[in-house]
């Protein structure tokens, strides 16, 4: 038992840091949240021990097992029954209080984004994220998929939904999660206090790659992320070799082309990840792969080996032809 | 009794079961597109030549997985552009009982696949083979060829027409109840 | 137990004759002053099950059915167990390619379902079968056949999920089965048809069991045995019978809903002609939540009923257990959006809901303080049965706490569908109800088998399965809280879940080889344990009147309850009633509060028509997730099996 308590302390310790935890808070949300859990936790933790300690007394001590069942001292039940109201008064006391604690975190967590300048809606797919940067100007509006990068120290308002079935986004680190249902928009608030890359992940259970839909969320200083929007804005990069031309071709006559979109091309497709900009993200397949030449290349050649049930079909190409579209989409910067 | 009944049961649906709730996402060969002489017309002198049938045919054809993979991608494909939820435009209405190059799986796998004169377009190249095999699955159940308890269900949509699986049995068109 | 006759024939039976037109002749042999073995020899040709394969399957006896029950949950538990190796096996390290997405979302399904409903909710109301029928002094359940046939039902919804398991064809939807993502357009095949159909058939058989049970409580409680004298387990089997009458039809009707989605193309959950997802939630919540202190409150009342008899005391607070058993049961109802918070409720009536939640802990708080008033008075006789019921108080109450954690709205949000929450349910299923139930088999199998079990390898398994458990368990609430949602069948190495999984796989490993030990230590204990006696234990309430097994008939004679504790106030002989008939199953029927007797009834004879019936509705309910045509052409069977079921017996009574 101790064993166990020592051996999680330690691994608690080691898991602090990481990218995707409630307990490594990066953001406002976060950090009330983490700042709730402990004190819960805290709280709760003492309750356990007294209770603990209530149970453990009485063994303990070097009393007589009972003779009669039956025969029971009036005094002593008297004072049982003072013990046990005041034991259920202070329960009722620490509830109310703690009532109470999360309403008003609740509302702290409410008052995040009110003026948040920022509009980004994420749609939910089996199994990767659409995200569309909201803009008045329908040009500057921006599809985009799987990464979200947003404007570091200044809150974020997303908008989320689904098209097939019940997503959640959450991002531990920065805000507590939201599911994305079919047929209702959720609002998300959400900060990042400073740059940096946070992941999230889908936390309701959608199917067969419910455990390889994450998402990163990459809060910049606030020109990075101009800067960002508006390169993305651009069309796709032109091929430069001979390989990717050929590899362009092959993507708009292959089967790419029926599901994909690259802006500036034919290429249209709205039913699975926007690859105009694809090389400049840093995950492929909703986060299964980080993006690399061979990893683009095993993705193409088998997706149905790395991330099976997913949509994407296995495509029949040769060598030659599998390199010049992974050519063509390198190039996609 | 009572479990020798189940057993019974499970094992008369076993054959029919595995095969309706199969979920195959990765073609046996990777490389091999399945090209078969599939024949373009079932037009012969001398009467109606049987089709030729594909090993893959009684893998797709009953199994509710691809049959709904099948509908997922008629619509992702703009099938309806033409056909019209199956109804019919611009091409011809699927969801009768009028084939124009036959009912069998391996005839529309091939009209898919090859196109066919008067605007059906080639989808060779485009569309991957085993997924040319699930939409014409998904086609053969519009007009209810499809095994009832395989046939895809409504869609969370507007409803066009009464979903592939209730739709009457072709076999048994206006007998059954 | 001697017969000193306390109560007169005409006592017991005041108007059991309201007509005056019952003839002495039409009237049988009664109990009133036959010797013992002459009263056993009777009894025992009019209650037993009779011999053969037909006389098994037509048993309509509590302790049999009861006893099939048991056997077959365990069954179920084991394999629900071994799913769950599967499943930590496949999690044991980063990116395993043991189990592929598709059978392992069949294998957390078929868990959660296999667990839920094919073993905590039977179990804890086989349990009450067998026990609340002998607590309360009668000599069989009521509507025995009904009981037979809940029987039937559950067994066949059991193999129905199981053999679809095997045919690949599992609900793989989780065991919430959330629409849209079970519904017609994302669930292809009959899968999630067979997860909704198998909701059907468990919770039909656990709606029959509660209402004979409910009845079994108000009506056929001994003579004298008013409400302040009920033991706490009964009063805990009745008001979670109540729950199940109030929660299992929600749930019904949610699975009837999806198959009606599904197969007929209703729009009930179609957001777009109108439905709504969301709707499927509150509707199975509704059920869900009531159905976790369905598992939990028959487990407070084995907790009573085993602290009782080593504390060697009545429990501290009788009438305060008594009323938070009946304020969790109602207040279970009140808190089943605590499931939905992210689902992006309006704020105010989320918070609503956390009130409500907190509000829960009240009473099951008081529960927890009257059990440790009742512990802290002298040493207790520290056996086996006592042990779980400590592991049960170290582990529910961080289960409660963490419960209490979770109804926090906001706090919620970071952890609901983590692995914090699958921590935080474990605590309170295993810790709330699976530990008592092992508790309980230590307490109560020497009852059913009439041998003892092995103290010494209870121990070691109490150890085994106290330490597996928490080192499984403990750590996903950490791991949750890093990050790691539930329901994932893999991991990327770079988020630094392995090792802590690792040592969760191992924690698991160690409490599996605990239910090994377990059921070696049953099965030795039932056949070569030292012979129990009565009462083993030197336990206050009526089951441990009678011999270990108790006969088919459990009380030559009927005993009348003069206090809570009958067998502690009674130490010489308890009192008993007489006049009730020897060859014809007769039963007394007591009134509601007072328990005053008030008519002698028959209780129903063994039948096969129960299996039937149960076999026409378990095929009408498996052909109905093919077409909806099955409801009308299985009634036709249904109906059959139920005339041969009710067909008159000539009884006066009946041609009354």
């Amino acid at each position: 038992m101790f064993a166990a308590f020592g051996t999680t302390c330690v691994l608690l310790l080691q898991g602090c840091s990481g990218w995707q935890s409630a307990l490594d808070p990066k953001g406002p949300a976060a950090s009330e949240l983490a700042w709730l859990i402990w004190f819960f936790t805290g709280l709760c933790a003492l309750i356990w021990l007294l209770v603990m300690i209530a149970l453990a007394a009485p063994l303990a001590m070097r009393s007589r097992t009972r003779s009669d069942p039956l025969v029971l001292d009036p005094g002593a039940e008297h004072r049982k029954a003072r013990a046990v109201w005041a034991a259920l008064g202070a329960t009722t006391v620490i509830l109310v209080g703690l009532t109470l604690l999360s309403f008003f975190a609740n509302r702290t967590l409410a008052a995040i984004g009110s003026d948040a300048e920022l509009t980004i809606r994420v749609t939910g797919h089996q199994w990767w994220w659409e995200v569309r940067y909201e803009n008045a100007q329908p040009s500057r509006i921006l599809t985009t998929a799987n990464e979200i990068h947003i404007p570091s120290g200044e809150p974020v308002r997303i908008i989320v939904t689904s098209t097939d079935v019940i997503h959640s986004f959450w991002v531990p680190s920065l805000a507590g999660k939201l599911d994305l249902i079919p047929g209702h928009e959720n609002v998300l608030d959400l900060m990042a206090d400073k740059p940096g890359v946070y992941r999230g992940q889908c936390a309701e259970f959608c199917g067969q790659q419910h455990a390889n839909m994450s998402t990163l969320i990459i809060a910049e200083p606030r020109p990075v992320f101009d800067a960002w929007l508006n390169d993305q804005l651009r069309s796709a990069a032109a091929p430069v070799s001979a390989e990717a031309s050929a590899g362009a071709e092959l993507f708009l006559n292959r089967a790419c082309v029926m599901c994909h979109k690259i802006g500036g091309t034919v290429a249209g497709g709205t039913v699975a990840p926007d690859l105009t900009h694809i090389a400049s993200r840093q995950t492929l397949a909703a986060g299964t792969l980080t993006m690399s030449r061979g990893n683009l290349a095993a993705w193409i050649a088998d997706p149905q080996g790395i991330k099976p049930g997913a949509h994407m079909p296995v495509v029949d190409l040769n060598g030659d032809e599998l390199n010049a579209i992974v050519a063509y989409l390198e190039g996609l910067k | 009794m009572k479990r020798g009944l189940v057993v019974l049961l499970s094992a008369t649906l076993a054959l029919a079961a595995c095969q309706r709730e199969e979920r195959d996402t990765r073609p046996q060969s990777a490389l091999g597109s399945g090209e078969q002489p599939a024949p373009v017309t079932t037009l012969e002198p001398g009467g109606e030549r049987p089709s030729v049938s594909d090993n893959k045919a009684a893998a797709f054809e009953a199994n509710a997985f691809h049959l709904s993979e099948g509908k997922r991608l008629f619509n992702w494909f703009n099938c309806t552009g033409c056909h019209a939820n199956g109804g019919g435009g611009m091409g011809p209405a699927l969801m009768d009982q009028k084939w124009i190059y036959g009912s069998s799986i391996e005839s529309i796998h091939a009209t898919i696949r090859d196109g066919r004169p008067n605007g059906m377009p080639t989808f060779r190249d485009k569309v991957p083979d085993d997924q040319i095999w699930e939409l014409a699955a998904f086609v053969r159940s519009l007009g209810g060829n499809a095994p009832s308890s395989a046939a895809p269900s409504r869609n969370d949509d507007m409803m066009v027409h009464p979903s592939e699986n209730r739709l009457p049995d072709a076999a048994t068109l206006g007998k059954s109840p | 137990m001697s017969s000193s006759d306390l109560t007169s024939e005409r006592d017991l039976v005041p108007q059991a004759t309201p007509k005056g037109d019952l003839a002495p002749e039409r009237d049988g042999p009664r109990d009133t002053g036959l010797d013992d073995a002459t009263l056993h020899r009777w009894l025992e040709r009019t209650w037993r099950t009779k011999p053969g394969i037909i006389g098994a399957l037509s048993s309509v006896d509590h302790k049999v059915v009861a006893r099939r029950y048991l056997v077959t949950a365990f069954v179920f538990l084991c394999l629900g167990g071994l799913n769950a190796v599967a499943m930590r096996i496949q999690l044991s390290g980063p990116q395993r390619g043991l189990i592929g997405p598709d059978l392992y979302n069949q294998l957390f399904t078929m868990h959660g379902v296999t667990m839920m409903f094919l073993f905590a909710v039977p179990i804890v109301q086989a349990t009450g079968i067998y026990l609340v029928p002998l607590m309360v002094g009668t000599r069989n359940i009521a509507f025995p056949r009904l009981n037979a046939f809940s029987y039937w039902i559950y067994v066949s919804g059991g193999i129905f999920a199981w053999a679809s398991f095997a045919l690949s064809m599992a609900p793989d939807v989780g065991w919430f089965a959330y629409v849209p993502l079970s519904g017609p357009e994302f669930g292809p095949g009959k899968r999630a048809d067979v997860w909704a159909q198998m909701i059907t058939y468990t919770e039909v058989s656990s709606l029959a069991v509660a209402v004979a049970t409910i009845v079994t409580v108000f009506k056929q409680r001994a003579p004298g045995m008013s409400l302040d004298k009920i033991p706490l387990y009964v009063w805990a089997m009745l008001v979670t019978s109540f729950v199940v009458v109030f929660a299992m039809p929600a749930v019904m009707i949610t699975s009837t809903f999806l198959i009606l989605d599904r197969l007929v193309g209703t729009h009930i959950f179609n957001p777009a002609e109108g439905g709504d997802a969301l709707l499927f939630q509150h509707l199975f919540w509704f059920f869900g939540h009531p159905e976790v202190y369905i598992i939990f409150l028959p487990a407070t009342g084995m907790v009573s009923s085993i602290i009782s008899a080593f504390a060697r005391r009545p429990v501290f607070g009788h009438l305060g257990l008594v009323l938070s058993l009946i304020a969790v049961g109602f207040l279970s109802f009140g808190l089943w959006v605590h499931h939905m918070f992210a689902t992006g409720l309006p704020k105010l009536g989320a918070s609503f809901f956390t009130a409500s939640s907190m509000l829960i802990a009240i009473p099951n708080g008081l529960q927890i303080f009257c059990w440790l008033a009742t512990l802290s008075d002298g040493r207790p006789v520290i056996r086996t049965p006592l042990l779980f019921v400590f592991g049960f108080v170290f582990t529910f109450v961080i289960g409660g706490l963490t419960g209490v954690m979770v109804a926090s709205v906001p706090l919620d949000l970071q952890v609901h569908d983590t692995y914090f929450v699958v921590a935080h349910f474990h605590y309170v299923l295993i810790g709330g109800s699976v530990f008592p139930l092992l508790g309980a088999a230590y307490f109560w199998l020497p009852k059913l088998t009439g041998r003892m079990m092995s103290e010494r390898l209870g121990r070691w398994h109490f150890w085994m399965a106290f330490i597996g458990f928490n080192a499984a368990f403990f750590p996903m609430h950490l791991v949750g809280l890093w990050g790691m949602p539930r329901r994932v069948y893999t991991y990327p190495a770079e988020l630094g879940w392995g090792n802590i999984n690792l040592f969760i796989t191992a924690g698991a490993a160690v409490f599996f080889l605990s239910f090994v030990l377990f059921t070696f230590n049953m099965l030795h204990g039932a056949l070569r344990g030292a012979p129990a006696g009565n009462n083993p234990w030197d336990a206050g309430t009526l089951e441990w009147a009678t011999t270990s097994p108790p006969p088919s008939y459990n009380f030559a004679r009927i005993p009348v309850v003069t206090h809570a504790e009958p067998l502690w106030a009674e130490r010489e002989a308890l009192p008993v009633a007489t006049g009730l008939r020897v060859d014809a199953r007769e039963l007394v029927i007591s009134t509601v509060a007072e328990a005053r007797p008030d008519i002698r009834e028959k209780s129903a004879t063994p039948s096969i028509w129960p299996l039937f019936a149960a076999i026409a509705v378990g095929a009408t309910f498996l052909y109905s997730i093919f077409t909806p045509w099955a409801v009308v052409w299985g009634a036709l069977p249904i109906a059959i099996t139920l005339i041969g079921w009710f067909w008159p017996k000539g009884d006066p009574e009946d041609e009354e």
